[in-house]
């Protein structure tokens, strides 16, 4: 009974475990395999990914330049904006940050649709990749403002910045000596949030993508339907070591934010 | 620096008044404390002279003459220590020693010298370079004192430094606190509403109530001359003595006691400390409560006045409860004030 008991949970993890990962394996080995359909006895190359990395290689650079400057975009805009709404703890406060937090109950595609509308007949606009990115600092500023706002209430910001007035500390000083420096456990969390979320965002980019610029995600898509499933799943390959160590930073700045805000 | 306040008055935007126009001046060097229960309007009128609240219009705030009014607090070059500190976490000791001092862009060599300085004068060499997370309750009350002093400022605010020790601590700081306001030789202003904390640390107190200042002097003075009955009950628990007064009489439910005066339509106070056991004593009194206190008995009296009287009692013996006591009370220590209902 008491070894049933003990069996049973474990098997179950496991198999949840191999639910999720055999077809992370799988991906990631017919990636490196030389033949898919003829299995690992083909024998293993790296010539896929190679082969990515020569078809691939500008939307890898792209992904990364939209989430640098997503993240400066954000850094600019949520940081101040976290800052503000935490000053005032009126009710017009909180109804703005609901509203700030609004493009995450969108669709991305209603979300994209909506850009499309407002902005597709600016021609220029609409095939520079500023375009993607507005899109981007859409759906991402709402984690930084979150995640800043929660470090912020969770510190008597008034008094210590009362405290820095009376040493002679003027609004933007008190800013960057006190908000800044006290905020940087959410900042940091709210920053990896963004530039995974970005790397990673697929639903509003693919529709406004042009066929000049395909971010990672879009690239993989598109790898999925016109290339060998080899070269395809080497893709998924290059965008698992991307994303993969960002998750991981993320998760843990995440809960040192979260240890502040207790 | 002199500070003088006129017409210094607040109306919060819900129309609470937590203010009336009140008037007061600091002498240079002088340590004032501002001594009233919680919701009199002190730590409204020490954050009007800080420049963190804003006076209602007509108001004057003069440091050694110049108006700093409008002046924002940045600009004011005051120092404050904020009842729960305020210190910076993101800084070291030193950092926030220093802050004030690099406010005022002074050189570093400079700058390091003066935290030196004032980090030896409050006993803090210890701990420069520690983070102020990881320092007690009293060394944070000393780092935000240090803090505040450090930039020379021409007045030292002090909200309630105090209230967030523990007691043992707390007494001992107090002292500590007064000997360094001392040396500092800097006009300072201290809230609190504890009068032990006002006597130990203030040459002058002034004693607020619902947003009045309703007496200002010397502990000495408050003590043995109470304006009002409100800051009779305040410094020394003054008890009531209601009875009827026919000339310079007091007629109370156990006797009848000698006033020093003919004293009509006021009322008759007295603390605890002037009434006396004595057999041949004009006053009857039966024992409810004795409680000892080392050096004195504590004795809960009833039946010589309406309410309940305490006697601070030396003797090496004391009655027991449900003794008729005779009490005796000098017609010197009687306090003879307009009367008031009690509010304290």
């Amino acid at each position: 009974m008491t070894r049933l008991t003990k069996v049973l949970p474990l098997l179950v993890t496991l198999l949840a475990c191999a639910f999720l990962f055999v077809p992370i394996v799988m991906s990631v080995l017919a990636g490196l395999t030389v033949n898919y359909f003829r299995g690992l006895s083909s024998g293993l190359t790296l010539r896929w990914v190679g082969e990515v990395w020569t078809l691939y290689s500008g939307s890898i650079f792209l992904s990364i330049q939209l989430a640098l400057a997503c993240l400066v975009v954000t850094l600019i805009l949520g940081v101040p904006a976290a800052y503000a709404l935490a000053r005032r703890p009126g009710r017009a406060s909180r109804i703005l940050e609901e509203f700030i937090s609004l493009p995450l109950a969108i669709p991305g595609l209603a979300l994209a649709l909506a850009l499309l509308q407002l902005y597709g007949s600016y021609q220029g606009f609409r095939m520079s990749w500023t375009f993607i990115l507005v899109g981007h600092v859409l759906y991402t500023l709402p984690f930084m403002v979150r995640s800043v706002l929660a470090v912020l209430a969770a510190i008597d910001l008034q008094t210590l910045e009362e405290g820095a007035a009376t040493l002679g500390a003027g609004p933007a000083q008190r800013f960057f000596d006190i908000v800044v420096p006290n905020a940087m456990p959410g900042i940091l969390a709210g920053a990896l949030t963004v530039v995974t979320l970005s790397i990673g965002e697929f639903n509003l980019t693919w529709m406004l993508h042009t066929p000049h610029l395909k971010t990672l995600p879009v690239g993989l898509a598109d790898a999925y339907a016109s290339m060998r499933l080899e070269v395809a799943s080497a893709y998924t390959l290059v965008f698992f070591v991307m994303i993969v160590p960002l998750l991981m930073a993320m998760q843990w700045a995440s809960a040192r934010a979260q240890r502040i805000t207790e | 620096m002199t500070l003088s306040l006129s017409n210094i008055a607040k109306t919060f935007p819900d129309g609470t008044r937590a203010l009336l126009p009140t008037d007061l001046e600091v002498g240079q060097g002088e340590v004032l404390s501002l001594l009233g229960p919680s919701g009199c309007g002190k730590t409204t009128l020490l954050r009007i002279i800080a420049g963190l609240e804003r006076a209602d219009a007509g108001a004057r705030i003069a440091f050694e003459g110049e108006d700093v009014t409008h002046l924002p607090v940045e600009r004011r070059k005051i120092g404050m220590v904020f009842q729960s500190y305020a210190l910076f976490p993101n800084m070291s000791v030193r950092g926030n020693i220093g802050y004030g001092l690099k406010m005022q862009k002074l050189p570093r060599a400079q700058i390091n010298a003066r935290v030196e300085e004032v980090m030896a004068l409050c006993r803090l060499e210890a701990f420069a370079g520690r983070a102020v997370t990881a320092l007690s309750g009293g060394q944070r009350q000393r780092v935000a004192l240090a803090r505040a002093i450090a930039p020379r400022p021409r007045i030292l605010l002090l909200d309630e430094p105090l209230s967030a020790l523990d007691a043992a601590l707390r007494g001992q700081l107090r002292d500590e606190l007064a000997l360094l306001l001392r040396q500092f030789a800097i006009t300072a202003i201290f809230v609190t509403h504890d009068q032990d904390e006002a006597m130990a640390i203030a040459d002058r107190v002034a004693v607020m109530r619902e947003g009045v200042v309703t007496q200002t002097g010397t502990p000495e003075a408050l003590y043995r001359n109470p304006q009002t009955a409100f800051v009779a009950q305040f410094i020394g628990d003054a008890m009531p003595l209601s009875g009827r007064i026919t000339e310079d009489q007091l007629h109370l439910p156990g006797g009848v006691l000698a006033l020093p005066s003919a004293a009509p339509g006021r009322q008759a106070y007295v603390r605890a400390e002037d009434i006396r056991l004595d057999p041949a004593g004009p006053l009857k009194a039966r024992v409810e409560t004795v409680t000892f206190l080392g050096t004195h008995y504590r004795i809960a009296l009833s039946e010589a006045a309406p309410g309940t009287l305490f006697a601070l009692h030396p003797g090496q013996s004391a009655p027991r409860p449900g003794d008729t006591v005779r009490l005796a009370i000098a017609p010197s220590a009687i306090l003879l004030l307009p009367s008031e209902e009690r509010t304290p």
